[in-house]
């Protein structure tokens, strides 16, 4: 057991320093970077925040997929595996739903300020 | 990597020689670069106006690694902003090609143009509120100008239509060998659909939204030519409609500011022949998975230790964009 502040917290510390402190200082390409180093932690902040609930709701979703159990990374190359050889395609029930929920995950971590997000959230 | 200072007394020296009216030049400053290639801003001194520069050189000499193994050398690059010219592209002019014997490396001197490159400022500022509406037809024309050159008059370029992309990039998906199963997906949707082209023409590349240098009136200057190659000229008009290079304005197709039908109406206009929507979408699936492949390459520069910035560790998290795209192209 780690004491506070936690990982979450120390990553919300550094990035209003960023924002705060550092950005206003920085010029031109330092302060590009400053924006790019703060929008990185904005993943790590996402990440911490929302893996527990997305890697379980993913991993439950795989091992029904593909009839096995394993680790995500396992399951995800048999996945890929299955697609390659076209034993699995966009016909499969359920393959076209599972990816497009984990990539809707990944992104609500990554970018969920992209068009393309946005746009599949909007269409439900 | 040089400094100004180290570079500044030599270039003086060259294009004080090679410019018939320049006498010296000032406010060299350093644009952009990768480690091995440069771009510097800088103006040439004349009894009148300054003339606003660019030069673009490999100090070495020799092409170093690229992002995808495709980057042309720079002479030849210099060849083709001449050949463009020729051919009504609208370009920067190429003013004195580097020699081995100037001591600078390999490059060029051109032109430096007056406009806007940024996306965002281009989508979005007032000063270009008459242009947006043109800028899709304009693309259009101006792709099929490009795609007109005779074959005789290209320079040595690869030759790689969507088959041999196709391999390229699942080669280095799979060299990469972190599980992308939409990426997967896409790859077989490809290979099922593979066809040879119509025809092969000069392909630029990387023409999209950001590598266009625009004014008042429009399309001012066609940017990184880099990527040049021959294959599908459908490739280009698929490229600018990749989503991520709509910066935003999902529902512009073409580069975030027109329609895929005023892109084909310039096109078509300008001699370019009648447009196939579908071998466009191909290429619209197959550009947005060359996306984000791309993404995994920078991360892989970044653990390689050849890039340590943040920009280009953080890149790797963009591929899940383009995931999302395919998903939506691909089950339309």
């Amino acid at each position: 057991m780690y004491d506070p502040p936690s990982a979450a917290e120390l990553v919300a510390a550094v990035r209003a320093f960023l924002e705060e402190h550092a950005m206003p200082a920085l010029e031109g390409r330092a302060a590009f970077h400053a924006r790019v180093a703060s929008n990185a932690l904005g993943i790590v902040e996402r990440q911490l925040r929302l893996s527990p609930e997305h890697e379980a709701s993913e991993l439950g979703r795989l091992r029904e997929l593909l009839g096995r159990d394993g680790t995500l990374e396992e399951l995800n190359r048999e996945l890929c595996r299955r697609i390659r050889s076209g034993e699995l395609s966009l016909e499969t029930p359920g393959l076209g739903s599972h990816l497009r929920a984990t990539t809707l995950a990944k992104l609500a971590v990554d970018q969920p300020r992209y068009s393309g997000y946005r746009r599949a959230r909007e269409r439900g | 990597m040089s400094g100004s200072r180290e570079l500044a007394p030599e270039l003086e020296r060259l294009v004080t020689a090679r410019l018939p009216q320049a006498r010296g030049i000032e406010g060299l400053r350093r644009l952009s670069g990768g480690a091995s290639q440069e771009t510097w801003s800088f103006d040439a001194l004349t009894g009148a106006d300054p003339i606003p520069l660019i030069l673009r050189r490999r100090p070495g000499g020799l092409s170093g690694p690229s992002e995808s193994g495709m980057a042309l050398e720079l002479p030849t690059e210099a060849k083709l902003l001449e050949l463009a010219a020729k051919l009504g592209v609208p370009v920067p002019e190429v003013r004195l090609v580097l020699s081995p014997d100037d001591g600078l490396g390999s490059g060029y001197v051109m032109q430096r143009l007056l406009g806007e490159t940024i996306p965002r400022r281009i989508l979005r500022d007032d000063a270009f509120a008459e242009a947006r509406p043109k800028l899709a037809r304009q693309c259009g024309e101006i792709l099929a100008r490009i795609h007109a050159a005779p074959a005789d008059a290209l320079p040595e370029l690869p030759v790689a239509a969507a088959p041999e992309q196709i391999a390229q990039y699942r080669a280095l998906y799979d060299a990469y060998d972190h599980p992308h199963p939409v990426f997967d997906l896409a790859l077989r949707w490809l290979e099922d659909r593979a066809r040879e082209p119509e025809r092969i023409a000069w392909v630029h590349g990387d023409f999209r939204n950001g590598n266009l240098l625009v004014d008042a009136d429009g399309v001012r200057g066609v940017l990184d030519w880099e990527l040049s190659h021959r294959g599908d000229p459908m490739e280009d008009l698929g490229w600018i409609c990749v989503n991520s290079w709509r910066f935003g304005a999902i529902d512009h197709p073409v580069g975030g500011f027109g329609s895929r039908e005023e892109l084909f109406a310039g096109y078509e206009a300008a001699g370019g022949g009648a447009v196939d929507p579908e071998r466009v979408r191909y290429w619209e699936v197959l550009g947005t998975l060359k996306w984000g492949i791309m993404c995994m390459t920078m991360y892989a520069i970044y653990k390689s230790g050849g890039d340590t910035s943040v920009e280009r560790a953080a890149i790797g998290r963009r591929s899940s964009e383009t995931e999302i795209d395919l998903l939506e192209l691909l089950e339309a």
